[in-house]
């Protein structure tokens, strides 16, 4: 093995990866906060009567489903370019996982919903409750328990896929790590700790989903 | 009127066909080689003791748990590092195979051990060897009942083939995005683009979730 590694370069950059690393979560973030707003909504087009909304939604899912997220992102980078919309790296990172992420949750949330007998509500309305009472104390919390773990896998895949980031030349972890590579030629480096950083980042949200669990649900998931 | 760019022409369609050949050739290798890897690994963390699987689990979570570009560019800088560069090819479907083998692991763990002890028990009491009770009782009734789940990483795999594409492999995706930048016409290409990959994907997993319907029932 005559390959010398030199990671001076690499600490002394750190405060720029670390920047990337908080871009990467910022951007995870938001994408889960508005993929979850648009897929409720999705969910209930699906799940009405009228023709056209539920067509919509089930567009919607398949594209998203049935197409690389890769894919989503050029579309976004360079597709939109044909109307005339001009999207920063960034905000076509943003829009890509967003889509992705309502398309997903849409599905979760609308299995969720439905697994969920009817005859639960029944029994709530039938113990005086109203509507709203019994969806905020019987539905909504059974829900919740329900699509929580595939919401904590939706949000580690939209951190791991807004690495993708990289091809479009947006500056979150991995784009910041290309850019500073490239400046070094210490690729090997410089990816290893990206890589580390991803690990960590994962491993932290699975951890504190798990806290947040053991505190929502006291324990009975 | 001489332009910079040149339209899309027929003449092009040789470029698309490779880059559609090449996109189904990696995620046929991947599909095949995870699966296999998969099984074998799959079946160990089902049989072992806890120790192993800790050990085991560990190794394939770092291949979930880092991104799938990151892998790709850090396994062929590496190899190219040692002296040795491999074809993006090469490199792209052995780190692409290793990927899938970490879920297709999993998918095929929960399939064995979804197979009751007491069945066999019961196939051991009938006088069947260890291996005939793994051939003729695991194996079919643990591959059956996961098969929708395989379906579902086999898909995700095709569609993940597409960032092979960062270490230099003319797949799909790559060869569109040449021609865009050569003929400025991005909509036209990435619209057939996604044609293509909706064609595959989508029947295939309302295949899937029809045969998860026709199990649960």
């Amino acid at each position: 093995m005559d390959y010398e590694f030199h990671w001076n370069v690499v600490f002394q950059n750190m405060p720029q990866l670390l920047n990337g690393a908080f871009v990467t979560l910022h951007v995870s973030v938001l994408a889960m906060l508005l993929g979850v707003v648009i897929a409720i909504l999705l969910a209930i087009a699906k799940m009405n009567n009228t023709k056209f909304f539920s067509q919509v939604a089930t567009v919607w899912v398949e594209i998203a489903r049935n197409t690389p997220a890769l894919f989503q992102i050029y579309m976004a980078y360079f597709g939109l370019g044909a109307f005339g919309i001009h999207l920063s790296p960034y905000l076509a990172v943003l829009s890509a996982l967003v889509f992705i992420n309502a398309g997903y949750l849409t599905e979760t949330f609308r299995g969720g919903f439905q697994s969920i007998p009817s005859t639960q509500y029944s029994a709530s309305k039938s113990l005086g409750m109203t509507s709203i009472q019994s969806y905020r104390y019987i539905i909504l919390p059974q829900m919740l328990r329900r699509i929580y773990h595939p919401m904590t896998n939706q949000f580690v895949w939209s951190i791991l896929m807004s690495s993708l980031g990289i091809l479009v030349g947006m500056s979150e972890l991995s784009g910041t790590t290309q850019r500073l590579q490239s400046l070094s030629f210490r690729t090997l480096e410089f990816f290893i700790v990206a890589a580390v950083m991803y690990f960590i980042i994962t491993k932290l949200v699975l951890f504190g989903s798990s806290l947040l669990a053991r505190r929502l649900f006291k324990g009975e998931i | 009127m001489n332009s910079l760019f040149t339209p899309l022409s027929w003449s092009d369609s040789g470029l698309i066909l490779t880059g559609v050949w090449n996109t189904v050739i990696i995620s046929v290798v991947a599909i095949v080689v995870g699966t296999l890897l998969g099984l074998i690994v799959g079946f160990l963390r089902a049989e072992s003791n806890k120790a192993v699987n800790v050990l085991f689990g560990s190794v394939l979570d770092v291949l979930r748990s880092v991104p799938l570009i990151i892998q790709l560019i850090l396994f062929s800088t590496f190899v190219g590092a040692m002296g040795n560069p491999l074809a993006p090819f090469v490199a792209g479907s052995i780190v692409l195979s290793l990927y899938t083998m970490a879920f297709m692991s999993e998918v095929f763990r929960s399939g064995f051990e979804s197979v009751s002890p007491s069945m066999q028990t019961a196939a051991r009491s009938l006088g069947m060897t260890k291996w005939q009770t793994i051939y003729h009782i695991r194996l079919p009734i643990g591959l059956r009942a996961v098969f929708p789940s395989w379906l579902g990483v086999a898909l995700s795999v095709i569609k993940d083939s597409a960032l092979v594409s960062v270490i230099g492999y003319m797949e799909l995706l790559r060869t569109s995005e040449q021609l865009i930048s050569r003929t400025q016409q991005p909509l036209e290409i990435l619209i057939g683009v996604g044609i293509f990959y909706f064609i595959i994907s989508y029947p295939l997993s309302h295949y899937g979730r029809y045969v998860e319907r026709k199990m649960a029932i």
